[in-house]
């Protein structure tokens, strides 16, 4: 457990959380591997756990009928992929796909989320958090949707 | 070249096609060597029609041919694009600031570049490759519109494979046969293993693509003063006596293009500069 908990406070997404809280959030954690070409999520499955990237690269993808998967964004190593199990009703809204063979902590979208209605402190930092993923994620969704290096003029 | 007003005429001695809107021309000046720094442009010249600010992105060490990729937006661009080898066009240059290879040596050095912006950088890339055990870590973040606009691909997996540099790429689109990454260029600033500190950043590439870079790469640690930037404005005279191309107190075409982040940043967020 100590080695699994020290992974996780090596994590800048958990690196300032006090140690009583990272054991909390701990228990809802588990090592996972995919394998390359694995569908690691699928859009409108339950959305049960987010994932810590520790090992590999993944594509976030949305099926399109006539055109296949369109890729979205690819996420690596040290990133935080899924939010949908924080926000109701709880379903992907993307497919996800192992582009390489993957590790990753998975942590339990259920466990966490009695967790935070249970420790409203925990519950904040976790927010607190997830709001900057948030953030970051839609100004280079933004950036990514002014296409930048056409030469149209936006 | 003697006057830097004057263009010379010049030799093309070669056009290869790198993507749908990108072009290579190779040409040679007529007095020889024609020296540059990593970083510099020249003024190229159609008569009849006018002159455009192109980066040079040949390899210093070989002075003797001028090597400028372009893609083609406007009437000049278009021409040169459509320019045969041994027809002429006018050179002038080079002009302008290079970027800080001497600062860089005995560092790390990030390269961030963004759709054409790889093509000032390039020198560089030839520069160090040449004097390699004088930098550190090499890593280049290079994001580009979708996997066919992405430029010199072959010689990227070569330097690659020689060891010279860390290539990472990313696409604003791609299908799922591309492998590699899909995102903006910032996301991959989290990819650089290099010590923070001991990094020197060089960037060239849309403003809002390099304003959202500098960010990324002044949250993992790295020094404002070790962030340089390459500057596009309107570029006319290339002498800074028409001021098309002022910001703020600088002429980008004297003073620039090459700029230390804290000199240029406080204007990035001025209208109308």
């Amino acid at each position: 457990m100590k080695q699994f908990l020290d992974l996780l406070a090596e994590h800048s997404f958990f690196s300032d959380l006090a140690r009583e809280d990272l054991e909390f959030i701990a228990t809802c954690g588990r090592n996972v591997a995919f394998r390359a070409g694995t569908q690691i999520a699928r859009e409108g499955d339950p959305a049960d756990a987010f994932y810590v990237i520790r090992k590999g690269r993944a594509a976030i993808e949305m099926y399109a009928p006539g055109r296949g998967s369109l890729r979205v964004q690819t996420v690596g190593e040290g990133d935080i992929l899924g939010w949908s199990w924080l926000i109701p009703p709880h379903h992907w809204v993307f497919d996800v796909r192992a582009l390489e063979d993957v590790r990753a902590i998975a942590l339990d979208g259920r466990c966490l989320r009695d967790k935070c209605d249970a420790n409203h402190e925990v519950g904040y930092q976790l927010m607190r958090r997830f709001a900057q993923i948030l953030t970051r994620r839609l100004q280079a969704t933004r950036i990514q949707l002014l296409d930048l290096y056409s030469d149209k003029v936006v | 070249m003697s006057d830097c007003l004057v263009p010379t005429l010049c030799t093309i001695a070669g056009r290869t096609q790198d993507t749908a809107d990108v072009f290579t021309l190779s040409i040679d000046p007529p007095d020889g060597d024609f020296p540059f720094e990593p970083g510099q442009f020249n003024m190229l010249y159609i008569p009849g029609v006018g002159e455009s600010a192109i980066s040079i992105s040949g390899r210093p060490a070989e002075a003797h041919r001028l090597v400028h990729t372009i893609r083609a937006v406007g009437d000049v661009t278009r021409l040169l694009g459509i320019r045969e080898a041994r027809e002429r066009i006018g050179v002038r240059g080079p002009f302008g600031t290079g970027w800080p290879m001497a600062h860089a040596a005995g560092k790390h050095v990030v390269l961030v570049a963004g759709g054409i912006g790889l093509a000032p950088l390039r020198p560089v890339i030839y520069a160090i490759a040449d004097r390699r055990d004088e930098y550190g870590d090499v890593t280049l973040l290079y994001g580009a519109r979708t996997p066919r606009d992405v430029l010199f691909y072959d010689e990227l997996l070569e330097w690659k494979r020689a060891g010279v540099l860390d290539v990472i790429v990313t696409v604003d689109a791609a299908g799922s046969d591309w492998n590699g990454d899909v995102g903006v260029v910032t996301n991959l600033v989290g990819r650089i293993h290099s010590e923070p500190a001991a990094i020197v950043a060089m960037m060239c590439g849309p403003e809002i693509m390099m304003r959202s870079a500098a960010r990324a790469l002044l949250d993992i640690g790295v020094d404002e003063a070790n962030i340089a930037v390459s500057m596009e404005r309107n570029m006319k005279c290339a002498t800074a006596f028409c001021g098309h191309c002022q910001i703020g107190p600088y002429f980008v075409c004297k003073d620039g293009p090459v700029f230390f982040y804290p000199d240029i940043a406080p204007y990035w967020h001025e209208r109308e500069f």
